[in-house]
């Protein structure tokens, strides 16, 4: 069984598809990105898959459970329990230093534990900055934490909205090889972006044009 | 638990690292709770306080003869003793005789100075007390119906016999009268019906009418609650013969009156700075959650539920609440301590149990007041925070 599978999903904003009769399945395990044009529904449909937004019709199923049904609390609990984010703003806490950031994800997980926090600080090559506040770090950094947060529940899948959007080169790298790495462990990875670079490096990437998927490129030269 | 101490993390460090925003909240409620337990203080004192002021505003006991006739000294001295010293402010034993001054019929009384300035302490004297013999005390009304001014003299006359019951009889007949000449030492303003007596001491009385020791009534000035005042009035009527102990109804009375009225207008006040210290850490929370909604949002994005949102915020404002309600309660004591020395020029005691009131108190404003806004704080989207806002 498909991890997560989108049936005929739309979302309806008055006149407007954001997104139009959708239909996507995704393997576990499975490294895809997403691109399209500004507006063609690309934010709508990650809101959606990580339960912060419900479909206006279809069915989206998400390790065997059809979300598009559940209550906002029980969404609130899959989101918790198997769904890392991240965005392309890096939000972080910003009264809360790096390594507090990363447990307040365990704290309504489960319990928060510093020294895992750090590891997962470590990881992202940050360990050295963990006691700083987000406006000592710079966005690099603090897209590395967000990472490490993410992370740090073990989610069965990870959500990223343009991650590398407000990234230069350097820590755009930086962020491809912590996926990879992501990737190698078994966790599910859906992309957002505008970058072909970072879409290429992905396993498969799907093109969304006005809500409606319109190409769908394999990578063949994928290597694990 | 490891859970509380991430939890108490969180809170003290939005407490600590957004100190501007939360300093203007934990103003309003130290304001607050410092106005609170301050007034509360003077609510609470004010009854001893004004009853000082009042006891020290003259008589609120008087010693009656019980049959008609005159007090004797002894039997006054007596019945004073009833009464503890120290609760004792004032006394003053007064005789009133009929006299005249050119053929025209005036009052005299015959009192203890010493002891009037005390039990009647609103008097007010132009001049200067009679400090010896042959010194009086002129009433403003009689003073300017004889025209005298403080140094002159003047002379009471007092019939031995019978007072004359018409001019034509005084005219005529051959009476037995005694006179002497009186220093005017002091004008006496009062306001009342003091003013149309000559005071002079119970000697010159005694020397004017050739008869001592007997006197009309007697004020005095007690500290003491109206139950212990009533208790007093009582055990002198029963146990002292000839004296009548009454309480004197009109002040006392109008004592309580302002009393109550001084309570309830403090009380008001204390309602009032309450509603407006919520409406004050109202407002903030309010704007303190509308600041944090990406915060609120990126909350629930991890995974948040709303009952944790709702704990984090009220954990805040409680914290919040009991710091203000700390400071208010030392503060409170200041401006409690400050307000009495200005106001009754007397001092406070602290109250130890007035900290946990305060704190208490504060602490459930606070929640109170953070109740709406932090409801308002659940209705935030999660989905804001893939928004690029
Ligand atoms: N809450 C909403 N109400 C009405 N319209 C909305 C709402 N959210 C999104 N839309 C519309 O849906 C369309 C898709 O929006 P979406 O955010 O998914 O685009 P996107 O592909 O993420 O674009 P970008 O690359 O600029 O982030 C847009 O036209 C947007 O205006
Ligand atoms: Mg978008």
């Amino acid at each position: 069984m498909s991890l997560l599978e989108l049936k005929n999903v739309s979302k309806i904003y008055g006149p407007l598809k954001a997104l139009d009769n959708v239909s996507l399945t995704v393997e576990n395990g499975e490294w895809l990105a997403i691109m399209g044009p500004s507006g063609s529904g690309k934010s709508t449909m990650m809101n959606i898959i990580g339960c912060m937004d419900k479909p206006s019709l279809g069915e989206v199923i998400l390790d065997g459970v059809d979300i598009s049904k559940e209550s906002s609390k029980k969404l609130t609990e899959i989101r918790r329990d198997k769904i890392g984010l991240i965005f392309q703003q890096f939000h972080l806490v910003n009264y809360l230093t790096a390594v507090e950031n990363v447990m307040v994800s365990q704290y309504y997980h489960s319990m928060p534990d510093e020294k895992e926090a750090l590891e997962a600080l470590e990881r992202v090559g940050l360990k050295d900055r963990a006691k700083h506040l987000p406006s000592q770090l710079s966005g690099g950094e603090q897209q590395r934490v967000c990472i490490a947060r993410a992370l740090i529940n073990h989610p069965e899948i990870v959500l990223a909205d343009e991650p590398t959007g407000n990234l230069d080169e350097a820590n755009e790298n930086i962020v491809i090889d912590l996926f990879r790495q992501l990737h190698r462990e078994g966790t599910t990875l859906i992309v957002v972006t505008h970058d072909p670079e970072v879409a290429e490096v992905a396993q498969r990437t799907v093109v969304l044009e006005h809500g409606r998927p319109v190409k769908e490129i394999i990578n063949e030269s994928f290597e694990e | 638990m490891k859970k509380k101490k991430m939890f108490l993390r969180m809170i003290t460090a939005s407490l600590l690292r957004r100190r501007s925003r939360m300093l203007v909240a934990l103003l309003a409620i130290a304001v607050g709770a410092t106005i609170l337990s301050g007034l509360v203080t003077i609510y609470d004192d004010v009854p001893r306080q004004m009853g000082e002021q009042f006891r020290s505003y003259g008589a609120n006991m008087i010693f009656m003869p019980s049959n008609g006739g005159e007090l004797s000294g002894d039997s006054l001295q007596q019945a004073k003793n009833r009464i503890a010293e120290k609760q004792l402010v004032g006394y003053a034993p007064y005789r009133y005789e009929n006299i005249t001054v050119n053929e025209r019929p005036m009052m005299a009384a015959a009192t203890d100075f010493d002891g009037a300035a005390k039990t009647s302490p609103y008097w007010r004297v132009d001049g200067a007390w009679p400090s010896g013999v042959g010194e009086a005390l002129v009433g403003k009304e009689t003073a300017q119906t004889l025209a005298l001014n403080v140094g002159d003299e003047v002379t009471l006359t007092y019939d031995l016999d019978k007072t004359p019951a018409t001019a034509d009889e005084a005219a005529n007949t051959e009476r037995n009268q005694n006179s002497a000449a009186f220093h005017v030492a002091g004008i006496l303003d009062t306001g009342g019906n003091e003013e149309k007596y000559f005071f002079i001491s119970i000697e010159d009385m005694e020397a004017l009418t050739g008869k001592a020791d007997c006197f009309d009534m007697a004020e005095l000035s007690v500290t003491a609650s109206q139950n212990e005042l009533k208790t007093y009035a009582d055990d002198i009527s029963q146990h002292t013969d000839g004296v009548s102990a009454r309480l004197v109804k009109r002040v006392t009375q109008s004592e309580n009156t302002v009393l109550s009225k001084l309570q309830a207008l403090v009380l008001l006040v204390t309602v009032i700075v309450l509603l407006l210290t919520m409406i004050c850490v109202a407002t903030t929370m309010m704007a303190v959650v509308t600041e944090r909604r990406k915060e609120v949002g990126l909350r629930k994005a991890l995974g948040a539920s709303n009952k944790s949102i709702i704990v984090e915020f009220m954990g805040e404002g409680l914290l919040l609440g009991g710091i203000g309600g700390l400071l208010g309660s030392v503060f409170g004591f200041i401006f409690a301590q400050a307000v009495s020395m200005n106001v009754f020029n007397s001092s406070i005691q602290f109250r130890w149990l007035l900290i946990p009131v305060t704190v208490v108190v504060s602490v459930l404003v606070t929640g109170l007041s953070c109740l709406l806004p932090v409801r308002s704080a659940t209705d935030v989207d999660p989905a804001l925070v893939l928004k690029g806002e």
